[in-house]
């Protein structure tokens, strides 16, 4: 019996790998034909290895596609609202989680009610807030609305509701403020889900489309992924800068992913909407 | 002194949270919906039409059809992510030897952004250049036109909607399945309970709360998805592929109608709200589960 489950096993493993194998090919095919010159790329009957391999794709990407401008473009983009992110949901997080106040509830409920109001439901109205506080084709527009999110309150407030009260009133009773309790003695035991949290917000910001795309106009305040979109006009796509970039854009999330996997993983399936 | 401090701590705590929420979301909500009464174009003035917006979406042809269109591609899409996800969930959560690998091959996709996704395949599909209409025409077959034809192009998206995120529910199903007690199993294998039956009578009713967050996540996420098919198929040929969040975004930043595309989004948002709503509900008492 045990060896015929571990046969059983071991076939279904073998099964496993073929598909995962089928499953990557789009994104594999991506990567090898991006080493490809410009006439490979359209040769027929198609190559499927790289006959020479080149960088010519990628050196493009650097020259004229502005890859190296996009780039920092984007990794300020996320950093700078996955901080704001961190810092606001934490506060709101504890508060929600460790203290009774009269407006707790009806509070609490509105933040969790503008999850029945993503981004794509309010474009049109932001857009005017945007263009009001003169952050139209800035990268700040792009970063303030996005750092407002429940899904990173809610996460918080979890993570604070599961440390016991005792370490609050050991604090105070040790004289110190409700600041220093908050800062020094409460913030680091929710460490682990602030790093999740930090994590899916990079994520999110990182692969953000939709936004940037209303809110930026001049290509020097372009994200990766706008111009990612940018490469691809209405008659024709220009797939040698496109391969090349988009190579180059799934790099610092997939190494994130590949460091990090057990916990985002976790993270991500109680963290619900994209968003 | 300590006790007053205490009291209003917490409002200090929620400030930056409140003033942000209320700017980019409560303020543009409630003016989103004031807009939809208005006829508008962005700049000018605003002038009052009342319900009139709303008779126009009824009989305009263009948003009706976008309307059902967007219903049929998630009403599609939605089982199927399901089926896949759940079937995938029940093979990774044996243990057969490299699992954890397994897992995260599926995942991946839900870490990718969904251009780079879209145009993938785009890439992997295209007729004159594509892989796999070189393996069709190799074969001794026509290629196929995933991307020019209007219904295989519907297939396609949906496809594709099912590629990208059935990892991550997948990832939801495992964590259900963990929660089920093997003695459930051991019980049913001591009356001589076959596999199917195991899956029927045990792991498919008490996997219901699971299921059903699937269900209304995905649902949400696939009404909203358009970057995706930004990439794979701008929503053509045609119309044959363009979804309501398109259609919005055309109408109010490309046709400048943006009392009109108001509208619209109110409709949408009533369909979300149902959905999110129910989600609520289901969440009740489970709370850890998800938001």
């Amino acid at each position: 019996m045990p060896s015929s489950t571990a046969r059983r096993y071991a076939v279904m493993s073998v099964c496993m790998t073929v598909l995962c194998a089928l499953f990557l090919f789009p994104v594999f095919w991506v990567v090898i034909s991006s080493f490809k010159g410009r006439s490979e790329l359209f040769m027929w009957p198609i190559s499927f290895l790289p006959q020479s391999p080149t960088l010519e794709n990628y050196v493009l990407a650097f020259e004229k596609g502005n890859f190296p401008l996009y780039f920092a473009n984007s990794v300020f983009v996320a950093i700078t609202a996955t901080l704001l992110t961190l810092v606001i949901s934490l506060m709101a997080g504890y508060a929600f989680a460790k203290y009774r106040f009269r407006l707790r509830g009806v509070l609490f409920a509105m933040v969790m009610a503008t999850m029945m109001i993503p981004l794509e439901i309010i474009m049109i109205p932001v857009f005017r807030v945007i263009v009001n506080t003169g952050m139209y084709n800035t990268l700040w527009g792009v970063i303030i609305p996005a750092v407002a999110t429940p899904t990173g309150t809610f996460m918080m407030r979890q993570a604070f509701i599961s440390i016991p009260s005792d370490y609050m009133e050991a604090a105070r009773i040790d004289g110190a403020s409700e600041t220093r309790t908050f800062v020094q003695i409460m913030s680091p035991l929710v460490m682990p889900t602030l790093t999740v949290l930090a994590i899916i917000s990079f994520m999110w910001r990182w692969n953000d489309y939709l936004w940037p795309m209303l809110v930026v106009t001049s290509k020097s305040n372009y994200t990766l992924q706008l111009a990612l979109a940018s490469f691809s006009g209405e008659y024709s796509v220009d797939w040698n800068s496109l391969l090349a970039m988009s190579v180059l854009s799934l790099i610092p999330t997939t190494t994130v992913f590949l460091i990090f996997q057990k916990r985002i993983i976790g993270g991500m399936t109680a963290g619900g909407i994209k968003g | 002194m300590k006790h007053w401090k205490r009291k209003v701590f917490p409002y200090v705590l929620l400030l930056p949270t409140l003033v942000l929420f209320g700017t980019y979301l409560f303020y543009p909500a409630i003016n989103g919906f004031i807009y939809s009464f208005y006829k508008w174009n962005g700049v000018g003035p605003m002038t009052y039409l009342g319900l009139e917006n709303y008779a126009d979406l009824i009989s305009d042809r263009q948003f009706t059809s976008t309307l059902l269109r967007t219903l049929f591609y998630t009403f599609v899409s939605l089982p199927l992510v399901f089926c896949m996800a759940l079937a995938l969930a029940l093979v990774v959560s044996k243990k057969i030897p490299g699992v954890s690998f397994f897992r995260m091959t599926f995942y991946f996709p839900f870490m990718m952004s969904a251009l780079v996704i879209g145009f993938s395949w785009r890439f992997l599909l295209a007729e004159d250049f594509g892989m796999i209409s070189y393996l069709l025409t190799a074969a001794g077959w026509e290629p196929i036109r995933f991307l020019t034809n209007s219904n295989m192009a519907m297939a396609t998206v949906i496809w594709i909607t099912v590629w990208s995120s059935s990892g991550y529910y997948m990832m939801m199903f495992v964590a259900g399945l963990k929660n089920i007690s093997s003695t459930y199993y051991e019980a049913a294998r001591i009356d001589g309970a076959t596999a199917p039956q195991c899956f029927r009578y045990i792991t498919f009713p008490l996997l219901k709360p699971t299921s059903l967050l699937v269900l209304v996540l995905s649902s949400i996420n696939i009404l909203r998805s358009y970057p995706l098919i930004k990439a794979v198929t701008d929503g053509g040929p045609g119309t044959a592929t363009k979804f309501l969040v398109q259609l919005i975004y055309e109408t109010a930043f490309e046709k400048n109608k943006q009392g009109y595309a108001s509208a619209m989004t109110i409709g949408l948002f009533v369909i979300l709200a149902l959905f999110t709503l129910l989600q609520f509900k289901l969440n009740k008492g489970g709370e850890q589960d998800a938001i």
